[in-house]
C-alpha cells in the first residue's frame, strides 16, 4: 500500500478521478474512464467505506487505485489494504513511521478479503 | 474443546504485541486518547468507575482447567489496585447512600455473553496481561467494541440430551471468521451472535443481533434457522425470522451479507438507533430482500470463497468429541448416600448427560457475601482444580454467570459436591430465585444509573431458606444498573432496572419477561409495573409479587402434579394482581436519602 502524507495528495482536477461520498452505493457510479476513486473516512470509526473498497474492488473488479482519504490514520491501514484500497493518505500532521510494522505484524489472516480472496482453511487445503 | 494450531497460537501472541505497540505509542503521546479508545476496546480494555476493566473472552464459553488456572493468577497477581487508589474509590463508595458491599479486589466476574471480567488492572500492565493471556490461547479480542463481539452459545452443547447437532464446531468457525476482520471492525455498533443446536433454546437466540439454530431438514441435512435484529437497550425487540433453512456451508457467505447491508445502511447518526435492529425495524423486509441481493451477488460473483468445505468442518469438529478420562476415575465412596442436602444439590446443579455415565454440573456462583458471578483468585484456582479432577479438564462459562463441569461421572458426584461444597460453589440453587442475574453496576460501571450488587445482596439475604426457594421454584430473576441492559432485566421474569431520577437510584420492576427458553415462552420484554422504587422499597417489592404468586398459583394436586410456576402463574391471570401486589409495596412516606 502507498502511503501518502497529507500535503502530497492532490484532489482529482479531471473526470478520471472521481470522489464517491461515504453514504453511496458504489455500484450506482458510472467507472467508465475512471483511473482513480477517492473513498473518505470522516471519522475513523465509521467503517461504510470498507464496504464500498470491497464492493469496487472485489464485486466490481475496479482495476485502478482506490484511495483513503479523511480520518486515516495508522491502526486502520491493514484493513484498509485488505478490503482493496492501495493508497492511504494520512490525516494531516501524521507521521508515518509506525506504518510499516503494522503491515509486517501479520503473515496471514483467517479470512479472505479483497485482494486475498481465500480464507486460511481454503489456502492450507490447497 | 478446540485445539490451538500453531497458526492460532501465533495469531493471539501477534495479537498481543499489537496491543503493546498501541499502549507504547499512547503512553508516549503518539496515539490520541480518542484515537486509542476504540483499539483498546476491540482488545477488551474499558475504563470504568475507579479503574481499567478487562474483559477476556472465552469462545462460546469453553474454557480449560488451565485456562481457569491462568485467570486465577491474573486475579492474584494483576487484578491489584495501586493502595490509595482502592483506598480513595471505598471511601467515594462509603459516601452512597444505604448499604453497599465493601469494594473486592483480585477476583474475576462471569458475565452473561460467557466471558470474564476484572475490574483493578491497571492499564500500563496491560500489554503484559494480554501476552500471559496468550500463553494459555487467550485473549480480549473483539469482547468490546463496535464489530463482532465473542459468539455464545448453549452450556450444554455437546453434552445436552436434546441436542439435535452440536453447535460448537460451527461457533468455533464463526470465531476464526469474524476475528479481525477488515471490513467489520467499525461496524455502527455492537453485534452479537448466538448459537443453539438443541430444542431448548440456553442461549437466548431471539435477543441477539444474529440468532442461529442448527435443525435438520426432512433429508436429514444441516442448516441454520437465521433471526436478525433482536436487542436489549433502551428499544428491546426480538430477532425477525429471515431464513427457515440455510444450508450449513453457507452461513459465513450468509453472515457476510447479513453484516455488510448493516455496515452500510445502519445509522451513525445516534449511538440509541445504531443497532442492527433499529435497521432491520426500521427497513423491514426492505432490509431483508437487500440481504438476499448480496448473498446472491457473493455466491454467483464473488464464487462463494467462505463456504465452508466437508474438510474445514471435519478438521474443527474432530475437537469437540467427547474428550478423554485421563484420570482414574474412583467412585465416590460415598455414591449412593441419602444425604439430604446432597440430593438437594444433584436435584437442583446436576442435569442428564448424553453419555448417560456422565452428567454436567453447575458450580453456584450465587452466594451471600459476594456479587452473582464473582470469583476470587482462590475459587478461580480451586475451580481450576475441580475442574482438571472430575470433568476432563473442561468447563463452561454460563449466561446466568455460573461455571458448568460437563463431563463429569455420575460416581464421583458425591466427592464432587463435598470439595465444591467446602468452596462454597454448591449451593442448591440453579434456576431458582437466588440464581440471579446482575451486571456490575453502579459499584464499578461508569455507565450506570443505579448500583445493582446491593440489591441482588438484599434479595439473596431476605431468600435464604432452601425449602422456600425451592417451594418458589424456577424464577429468572434479571438486574441491570441501567438501560444498557447487561443484566438482561428485560428477559427476567422478574427485572429490576437501576433508573436515575433527581441524581438519585431508583428501580424499575418489570414482570413477565422471558428469554425463549421453554419455561418462559417466546422471547419478548416484561411489562413496567408502575413508577420506579426507591432501593429499600425493592426487596419488600419482590416479596410482595412473590407473595402473590403463592396465593394464586394452582397448588400441587397430587404427588405427579407439581405446582404451577411462577410464570405460569403471572401468565395465566395477567399482570394486573401481580402489579397492584408491586404497588402496594411502596412505602408510604419518600425515603429521606
Amino acid at each position: 500500500m502507498k502511503i501518502l502524507s497529507f500535503n502530497d495528495h492532490t484532489p482529482g482536477t479531471d473526470t478520471s478521478v472521481i470522489s464517491i461520498a461515504n453514504d453511496a452505493d458504489p455500484r450506482s457510479v458510472s467507472l467508465e474512464g475512471v483511473k482513480r476513486i477517492d473513498l473518505h473516512f470522516p471519522k475513523f470509526t465509521d467503517g461504510r467505506a470498507y464496504s464500498q473498497a470491497f464492493l469496487l474492488r472485489r464485486r466490481l473488479g475496479f482495476k485502478g487505485e482506490i484511495r483513503a482519504t479523511g480520518d486515516v490514520l495508522i491502526d486502520q491501514l491493514v484493513s484498509m489494504a485488505r478490503t482493496g484500497f492501495d493508497v492511504a493518505v494520512l490525516r494531516q500532521g501524521l507521521d508515518a513511521s509506525a506504518a510499516q510494522r503494522q503491515f509486517d505484524r501479520f503473515p496471514n489472516f483467517y479470512q479472505g478479503s479483497a485482494v486475498d480472496t481465500h480464507p486460511l482453511f481454503a489456502k492450507a487445503a490447497a | 474443546m478446540y485445539q490451538y494450531t500453531e497458526f492460532d497460537r501465533q495469531f493471539v501472541k501477534l495479537r498481543a504485541a499489537q496491543h503493546r505497540d498501541q499502549l507504547d505509542r499512547w503512553q508516549k503521546g503518539e496515539l490520541a486518547d480518542d484515537e486509542f479508545r476504540p483499539l483498546r476496546l476491540q482488545n477488551g480494555w474499558y475504563v470504568q468507575r475507579y479503574a481499567p476493566m478487562l474483559r477476556v473472552a472465552v469462545p462460546y464459553g469453553e474454557i480449560s482447567s488451565k485456562q481457569l488456572s491462568v485467570l486465577a493468577q491474573i486475579a492474584k497477581e494483576y487484578d491489584q489496585p495501586d493502595a490509595a487508589l482502592f483506598a480513595k474509590a471505598q471511601s467515594q463508595q462509603d459516601l452512597l447512600p444505604g448499604k453497599s458491599p465493601r469494594l473486592l479486589k483480585g477476583y474475576g466476574h462471569f458475565t452473561t455473553r460467557q466471558n470474564v471480567q476484572f475490574n483493578w488492572i491497571p492499564l500500563d500492565k496491560s500489554a503484559d496481561v494480554m501476552d500471559l493471556l496468550a500463553t494459555v490461547d487467550m485473549h480480549g479480542i473483539q469482547t468490546s467494541g463496535n464489530c463482532i463481539r465473542n459468539i455464545t452459545t448453549d452450556e450444554l452443547a455437546g453434552v445436552a440430551v436434546d441436542e439435535v447437532v452440536d453447535p460448537r464446531p460451527y461457533a468455533e468457525i464463526l470465531r476464526q471468521w469474524s476475528t479481525l476482520h477488515p471490513e467489520f471492525a467499525f461496524l455502527p455498533r455492537k453485534f452479537k451472535i448466538a448459537i443453539t443446536g438443541a430444542t431448548e433454546d440456553r442461549a437466548a437466540i431471539g435477543w441477539h443481533d444474529v440468532g442461529l439454530q442448527l435443525v435438520k431438514n426432512a433429508a436429514g441435512e444441516v442448516g441454520f434457522k437465521v433471526w436478525v435484529g433482536g436487542g436489549m437497550g433502551r428499544t428491546p425487540i426480538i430477532g425477525s425470522l429471515v431464513r427457515e433453512f440455510l444450508p450449513w456451508q453457507q452461513i459465513m457467505n450468509y453472515l457476510e451479507a447479513v453484516v455488510r447491508v448493516y455496515n452500510r445502511w445502519g445509522r451513525r447518526d445516534n449511538l440509541y438507533k445504531a443497532r442492527i435492529k433499529i435497521l432491520v425495524k426500521a427497513e423491514g423486509q426492505r432490509y431483508i430482500d437487500e440481504v438476499e441481493a448480496e448473498f446472491l451477488q457473493i455466491i454467483t460473483v464473488d464464487g462463494g470463497p467462505h463456504t465452508i468445505t466437508q474438510a474445514e468442518f471435519d478438521r474443527v469438529a474432530a475437537c469437540f468429541v467427547e474428550p478423554h478420562a485421563h484420570e482414574s476415575a474412583a467412585a465416590s465412596a460415598n455414591s449412593h448416600t441419602q444425604d439430604v442436602a446432597f440430593l438437594r444439590w444433584v436435584h437442583q446443579n446436576v442435569v442428564a448427560h448424553k453419555n448417560p455415565a456422565l452428567r454436567a454440573v453447575t458450580l453456584s456462583f450465587k452466594r451471600l457475601g459476594l456479587a452473582p458471578g464473582d470469583a476470587t483468585a482462590e475459587q478461580l484456582e480451586a475451580s481450576a482444580q475441580l475442574v482438571a479432577k472430575y470433568s476432563r479438564g473442561e468447563a463452561r462459562v454460563t449466561h446466568s454467570q455460573n461455571l458448568v463441569l460437563p463431563w463429569v461421572p455420575e460416581s464421583q458426584l458425591f466427592d464432587l459436591w463435598q470439595d465444591a461444597k467446602d468452596l462454597g460453589l454448591a449451593s442448591p440453587n440453579i434456576g431458582l430465585l437466588n440464581d440471579m442475574i446482575a451486571c456490575p453496576g453502579g459499584d464499578y460501571c461508569a455507565l450506570a444509573n443505579a448500583r445493582a450488587i446491593p440489591v441482588a445482596a438484599a434479595i439473596s439475604e431476605r431468600y435464604q431458606d432452601l425449602d422456600e426457594l425451592d417451594d418458589l421454584g424456577p424464577i429468572d430473576l434479571h438486574i441491570s444498573g441501567c438501560i444498557n441492559s447487561c443484566g438482561h432485566h428485560h428477559s427476567g421474569h422478574i427485572g429490576i432496572l437501576g433508573v436515575d431520577k433527581d441524581g438519585k437510584e431508583w428501580y424499575q420492576v418489570t414482570l413477565g419477561g422471558s428469554d425463549g427458553s421453554a419455561l418462559s415462552g417466546s422471547a419478548g420484554a416484561g411489562k413496567v409495573v408502575g413508577p420506579s422504587f426507591s432501593a429499600a422499597e425493592v426487596p419488600e417489592v419482590i416479596e410482595a409479587v412473590l407473595n402473590k404468586y403463592l396465593e394464586l398459583r394452582a397448588p400441587s394436586s397430587s404427588s405427579n402434579v407439581r405446582a404451577e410456576y411462577f410464570i405460569e402463574t403471572l401468565r395465566r391471570v395477567g399482570q394486573d394482581a401481580f402489579k397492584a401486589a408491586a404497588n402496594g409495596a411502596r412505602h408510604p412516606e419518600p425515603e429521606l436519602a
